[in-house]
């Protein structure tokens, strides 16, 4: 029997509830889990970044030479195009598998979320085929260390460099830049600030992202040799960050290292990934004391990411108001096949056109596209953001959809409970017990505020 | 009401789900057109243009000689000259009948009370909410505000997914194959089920029964509410960006309805490298969706103004990548036969360094919120205690600039 402590364990801080699996038992069980090995990586694996930008190198490259030879034959094209495609779909078939059937559903909840984070959206520049790697290496292996890493991970990586122009960002004085006459692209430096760390309240002005942009001047990515400095386009001199001068001898990458880290360590970063923690797994408007209570432990851990969650997690308020949030539509999706026993083999041998139509099409008219939020702050968290007329019809369509599929078997009364353990009253059970069909109450329970709540 | 499409008439719905919403237009498939039926002839559409516009980009100060040295490549496009000093970008040529017909102008070097901090979220968040400040912003927007002051007023709001304009679903993937119904098959005692199940959330209740609305079967068989086949079709192609064009058409038929105010976004104005290809894209799009409103109003247009704002402007200096950085002050477009165009608007700050918003931007001269509150004044009535109190706090609406014909 599923006590209140780990239905709420499983509905706020994992995927729901699934018949299959055991949720956690207690705070303690949680991070036992998430502190032992990432064994859900490992059994669903994912191709990695080098791969998938290579592919899609190959593509651009075949894209060039079709256009410059004006031929009309552009088959070779959609061969690798579709190839890439499928990998894509591959890869949203493996997070799901992942959401689904690993022991450890917290952890894949902290991969989404930091991976909401540190947004690279995956739309143009080359970008399309390459964020599930992206998050895969720069995000994933770090959730569970030190934010200073996780910040430096993701900041750094080519994706991120890509998405956020700073491989375009020249130093004007420097070489590179005396020579072409380019010099700065503000983007990743200002977003650094606003979004990834200090956030727009804090108290950095203009000058400070503009030393800023000077000073990551020099990051870049060869991606035919894997280098990920260029001295040559770095600005020479010191710049000053918040008070704090970095660099002025041979440009390095540990100038960059240095200024990130005293970011990550900056209070005014501890209150913001607090709140973000706070809002995106409590509530819309979170208890005060639950922010300031991870906030104080960010700041006295020195951003140790295991401390900061143990911190959420042992306060109160991170137990409390069950309900104010909406599931986004991954998690609902995730949660939704949980709820119905999908296991995760059966995923695994869906091709891919079918995780297009049954995944990856759904969650895209339900108003989240697989990795493509509208911009690097990631994907809102208001619940009415996701309960539209357009995002809820887009629910009850995919509902009957796996009803029809995955729970015709299913008694509704039975699947209430179970999904949503005393979340489901009984005035709910006589409803989904009153539906004509089997088909209409499974797809009741999931097209539910309950069920659509967390 | 044999009205269609998912109808909604609790007016907070536009506030902060809809148009005027944070980032709620950001995702495609609820991108929404916020309509309000009001009792007057007058038309206003408010077009958000989200990223921050370049507005040296749009209308280039080509007589000031400070700008080609300021932005190296930038500068080099043509464009077509409108006063001897400005010149429109050439991605809006389109739009010089207009121009010339005294249907389009701009107010140059206006900005919102934004200041500093250049960020797009907090800068749209305070273009919608109309205030002076953040505090309060997010809470409600600036034509919902002024809705509020005029009775008789009744909102709707509508959704691109539920309209019959299905034109930018068709493609060339196949619809038929993922299940074998057809529409939201749902049975009578089913939807019914579902509203109980509804009635007690308020969120779910109203969200829920437009859903059904937008799937169900026409009652009666008045109306031509969307089926459950454009839902699905929807469905099976995944999410596709909704053309501003498409919103504008749909704007224009409601409007020669009984709608009288109608909003919607066009995204993408974040130039931040290799501006002149970025930004071919949205200046097509604002361009269509202003052509398109034009012909679809007929006669109507006479009566209508456009507004077309953005969070804020960019820098005056082209950056490394042949782009720009975020900036301060920008450029509003305006259009429609209700307008005194032909004109570019607003007093020009000049480029001289010291003449720059921090020594970076070009200088806010005017506040954006006057024009939309001149507009309004010219178009509504409404009065400028209202204005400057209700609808935009703390605004000063300063001298009339004569926008309304």
């Amino acid at each position: 029997m599923t006590n209140q402590f780990q239905a709420m364990a499983a509905i706020r801080y994992g995927f729901g509830l699934s018949p299959l699996d055991e949720p956690p038992a207690s705070v303690q069980d949680m991070l036992n889990r998430l502190s032992g090995p990432d064994r859900a990586a490992q059994r669903w694996p994912i191709a990695g970044f080098e791969q998938r930008a290579r592919e899609t190198f190959a593509l651009q490259d075949l894209r060039r030479k079709e256009r410059k030879k004006g031929k009309t034959d552009i088959s070779e094209v959609k061969k690798l195009y579709h190839a890439l495609s499928r990998g894509l779909m591959k890869d949203l078939g493996a997070s799901v598998q992942r959401a689904i059937g690993g022991d450890d559903a917290f952890r894949e909840r902290l991969v989404r979320f930091w991976a909401d984070h540190f947004t690279v959206v995956a739309k143009g520049k080359g970008l399309r085929f390459v964020t599930t790697a992206y998050v895969e290496e720069a995000i994933r292996p770090h959730v569970t260390g030190r934010f200073s890493d996780l910040l430096k991970s993701a900041d750094t990586h080519p994706a991120m460099l890509v998405y956020l122009d700073q491989i375009l960002s020249i130093g004007p004085h420097s070489p590179i830049g005396k020579r072409s006459g380019r010099g700065l692209n503000e983007n990743l430096a200002r977003e650094i600030m606003e979004l990834h760390t200090l956030g727009v309240g804090a108290s950095y002005t203009q000058k400070d992202v503009r030393q800023f942009a000077e000073l990551l001047t020099g990051l870049f990515y060869n991606f035919r040799t894997g280098s990920k400095f260029r001295a040559a386009a770095a600005e020479p001199g010191a710049e000053t960050v918040l008070g704090r001068s970095y660099g002025g001898g041979t440009a390095s990458i540990a100038d960059i290292h240095a200024a990130l880290d005293d970011l990550a360590r900056h209070p005014d970063t501890a209150r913001h990934i607090a709140w973000k923690l706070a809002v995106h797994f409590v509530s819309d408007n979170p208890d005060q004391g639950l922010v300031d209570h991870v906030a104080a432990t960010f700041r006295d851990s020195d951003g140790d990411l295991m401390a900061v969650y143990m911190a959420l997690l042992e306060h109160p308020a991170a137990w409390a108001t069950p309900g104010e949030k909406a599931r986004q539509p991954f998690d609902y999706v995730v949660a939704a096949l949980r709820a119905l026993a999908v296991p995760p083999a059966y995923i695994g041998r869906l091709k891919p056109v079918d995780i297009r139509r049954w995944l990856f099409a759904p969650m895209a008219v339900m108003g989240q596209p697989w990795q493509q939020p509208n911009g690097p702050d990631g994907w809102p968290e208001e619940t009415d953001y996701w309960i539209t007329p357009s995002g809820l019809a887009a629910r009850i369509e995919w509902a009957l959809m796996a009803a029809d599929k995955l729970g015709r078997r299913t008694d509704p009364r039975e699947l209430a409970r179970r999904a949503l353990a005393g979340g489901a009253d009984a005035r709910m059970l006589q409803v989904v017990g009153a539906a004509e069909s089997r088909r209409e109450g499974v797809a009741l329970v999931l097209a539910s505020p309950e069920f659509n709540r967390r | 009401m044999t009205d269609s499409i998912s109808i909604m008439d609790r007016r907070k719905f536009i506030i902060r789900s809809a148009v005027l919403g944070c980032s709620a237009a950001a995702s495609p498939l609820i991108t929404p057109i916020a309509l309000a039926q009001a009792p007057w002839e007058q038309r206003l559409v408010v077009i958000i243009l989200r990223g921050g516009m370049d507005g040296l980009e749009v209308v280039r100060p080509v007589g000031d000689p400070l700008f080609s040295r300021y932005r190296p490549t930038l500068a080099r496009g043509r464009g077509s000259d409108l006063d001897g000093f400005f010149a429109l970008n050439e991605n809006l040529s389109d739009l010089m009948p207009l121009w010339r017909a005294g249907e389009l102008g701009f107010a140059h070097a206006v900005a919102t009370p934004y200041r500093d901090k250049r960020s797009h979220f907090d800068g749209q968040d305070l273009l919608e909410a109309g205030t002076r400040t953040l505090k309060g912003a997010g809470r409600d927007g600036w034509l919902n505000r002024m809705l509020g002051q005029v009775p008789g007023v009744t909102m709707k709001t509508a959704f691109a997914v539920g309209h019959g304009d299905m034109i930018l679903l068709s493609g060339d993937v196949p619809t038929s194959s993922w299940s074998p119904e057809a529409r939201l098959d749902l049975s009578p005692r089913g939807r019914r089920l579902l509203e109980v199940l509804y009635h007690d959330d308020p969120l779910f209740q109203e969200a829920g029964r437009t859903a059904l609305e937008m799937t169900g079967v026409p009652e009666g068989g008045g109306g031509k509410r969307a089926s459950g086949n454009e839902i699905m079709a929807m469905m099976m192609r995944g999410a596709r960006a909704v053309r501003a064009g498409s919103l504008a058409r749909f704007a224009a038929e409601r409007l020669n309805e009984d709608t009288r105010i109608a909003a919607f976004s066009i995204n993408g104005w974040d130039t931040h490298r290799t501006q002149t290809n970025g930004i071919r894209r949205p200046l097509g799009e604002l361009s269509d969706a202003i052509l398109t409103l034009r012909k679809g109003l007929g006669a109507n247009w006479s009566k209508t103004v456009v507004l077309a704002m953005t969070e804020f402007g960019r820098t005056v200096r082209e950056n490394g990548s042949r782009g720009t950085d975020h900036g301060t002050a920008g450029v509003m477009l305006m259009a429609g036969g209700a307008l005194r165009g032909g004109k570019v608007y607003g007093r020009w700050p000049g480029l001289g360094e010291s003449d720059l918003y921090q020594n970076r931007d070009l200088l806010p001269t005017s506040d954006v919120r006057a024009y939309a509150a001149y507009a309004m004044r010219g178009l509504f009535g409404l009065e400028r205690g209202v204005l400057e109190r209700a609808v935009f706090p703390g605004l000063d609406m300063g001298e009339d600039p004569g926008i309304i014909a």
